[in-house]
């Protein structure tokens, strides 16, 4: 029972180890550079979540293999539980065979395909304000910022 | 032989993960992330969603290390050593993480094909969008027609930040100067 | 790496089979995998090659920060635009059924619009990536 559970579920663990590296990346270290790359390995760990939850055991890539036959001959739900057993008897060998096709699910694809794009663009707005603080202090360290901060407020 | 090479996979990616930690020059760091993007890319593979490896690894792999080198070169690559002690952070990370594996326990197991997830609008997706829209691909007709409105906000999240990298880029350099002339930079704040 | 001639080269080699291949992978979107997302970047990946190559300089004179600017701003208004059109005909915002009014295969109007959206998503990509990467290459050269 206990490695049933572990089949099952070891996918979305080992997303959770590496969303907490990304998180302590983000927490733990003081370089703003470092911590963008902290925040993209939290992101994808978030991706794989998602396409983990897509994913069905057997399945395939979600574009239509035989799109003919599964379009005219309506053989049956291609994805759902009972995609598996929607054979028609065999009468034509190939729709069957389109018909038996077992699709992953396709919703969580186009999410995350778009989070992907989305996900660069504001990295590259990350990365021009760590440019800009840079510039502007002369560091990247957290800590040295502060420093810098609270000297001049002291000489205010 | 597919559940092999996820492990596998999933073992180099914790490997990365942790050397992302561990490393502390830069430019190394850059380069083991575009490592970690180009392995989940093959896992996003295994896993059937041959859209979103494409897209990682063009992306990730690709276009993401040229801007993290160019804000290295602009910004230098060293990291100071971490000046506090990493306990805390240690100990949130360890609660939260325990937290969320708690969570999985009443998720339904990885795979199955009679999860929720697939019967809410995912069957209407794979059965109907060939009559409907008539293409194979699925994820572009439910990318780029189902859910048209998501791609354009999408589209416009990238053009806004690329305005906004241009506002902050593109003004001219102003030369850093520590201490009394530093007023220029953070003049804004201060109103000096 | 201006010096390098494997890398020059190999570089002049590769620009136009890149920018080939995301063509293909644009309007073979529609049976592969593949896209507008994929295809821009991909376009973009080419230009960012030959400026590491080449110098900014020179690929700025082929592809100025002028154009890829207007690229960013132009894919979003063809995105957008399509939509304003399928409502002037009567339609919903991006009813994409509307660009070919054919009761018997509603497919035809789907397939114009998913080219023309998946356009301007590949056009504004591209113009994104391209004016982003410009500007951190270009920082720190008196000019951006």
């Amino acid at each position: 029972m206990r490695l049933d559970l572990f089949v099952s579920h070891y996918n979305y663990w080992v997303v959770i180890f590496l969303m907490m590296v990304g998180f302590y990346i983000l927490i733990s270290r003081g370089n703003l550079i470092k911590k963008v790359v902290g925040l993209n390995v939290f992101q994808t760990a978030v991706f794989m979540l998602y396409i983990s939850m897509g994913k069905i055991t057997g399945g395939t890539p979600p574009i239509l293999v035989d799109p003919y036959g599964a379009g005219e001959g309506h053989n049956g739900a291609e994805g759902g539980p009972e995609g598996a057993e929607a054979g028609l008897g065999g009468t034509e060998t190939l729709h069957e065979a389109a018909a038996e096709v077992m699709y992953s699910n396709p919703l969580p694809h186009v999410l995350i395909l778009t989070a992907i794009v989305v996900g660069i663009a504001t990295t590259s707005v990350g990365l021009a304000l760590a440019v800009r603080i840079k510039e502007a202090y002369g560091t990247l360290e957290e800590d040295e910022i502060s420093r810098i901060e609270a000297e001049r407020e002291a000489a205010e | 032989m597919s559940i092999v090479v996820d492990i596998v996979l999933f073992t180099l990616l914790g490997a990365a993960g942790f050397a992302l930690l561990k490393v502390r020059n830069l430019f190394a760091v850059v380069m083991l992330a575009g490592i970690y993007s180009l392995l989940s890319a093959g896992l996003f593979t295994v896993m059937d969603a041959v859209d979103v490896a494409f897209t990682e690894a063009a992306v990730g792999a690709g276009i993401s290390t040229v801007l993290f080198l160019g804000a290295l070169a602009l910004a230098g690559h060293h990291e100071n050593r971490p000046g506090h002690t990493p306990l805390l952070p240690l100990i949130v990370v360890v609660v939260t993480g325990g937290a969320l594996v708690y969570g999985t326990m009443d998720m339904p197991g990885f795979g199955h094909p009679g999860n929720p997830v697939h019967h809410h609008v995912a069957d209407h997706y794979l059965e109907e969008s060939y009559d409907e829209i008539g293409i194979p691909n699925v994820v572009t007709s439910v990318l780029a027609s189902y859910r048209g409105y998501d791609t354009m906000g999408e589209t416009t999240v990238v053009f806004a930040a690329a305005v906004g990298v241009m506002l902050l880029l593109s003004g001219a350099r102003r030369p850093r100067s520590r201490g009394g002339g530093g007023g220029e930079t953070a003049g804004e704040g201060e109103g000096a | 790496m201006r010096e390098e001639i494997i890398i020059r080269v190999g570089a002049k080699f590769l620009a136009p089979f890149i920018i080939m291949f995301a063509l293909y992978v644009h309007f073979h979107g529609d049976y592969s995998p593949g896209g507008g997302f994929q295809a821009g970047v991909i376009l973009a990946a080419a230009f960012a090659l030959l400026a590491l190559v080449y110098g900014l300089e020179a690929v700025q004179k082929v592809l100025p920060l002028r154009f890829t600017r207007m690229c960013a701003a132009l894919g979003v208004l063809i995105f957008a635009g399509v939509g304003v059109v399928t409502m002037l005909l009567g339609h919903n915002y991006l009813g994409y059924n509307a660009l070919a009014p054919d009761p018997t295969h509603p497919e035809h109007g789907q397939h114009y619009g998913i080219l023309l959206v998946e356009l301007g998503v590949l056009v504004t990509v591209f113009g994104v990536m391209v004016t982003v990467f410009y500007h951190f290459a270009g920082r720190g050269r008196g000019d951006s």
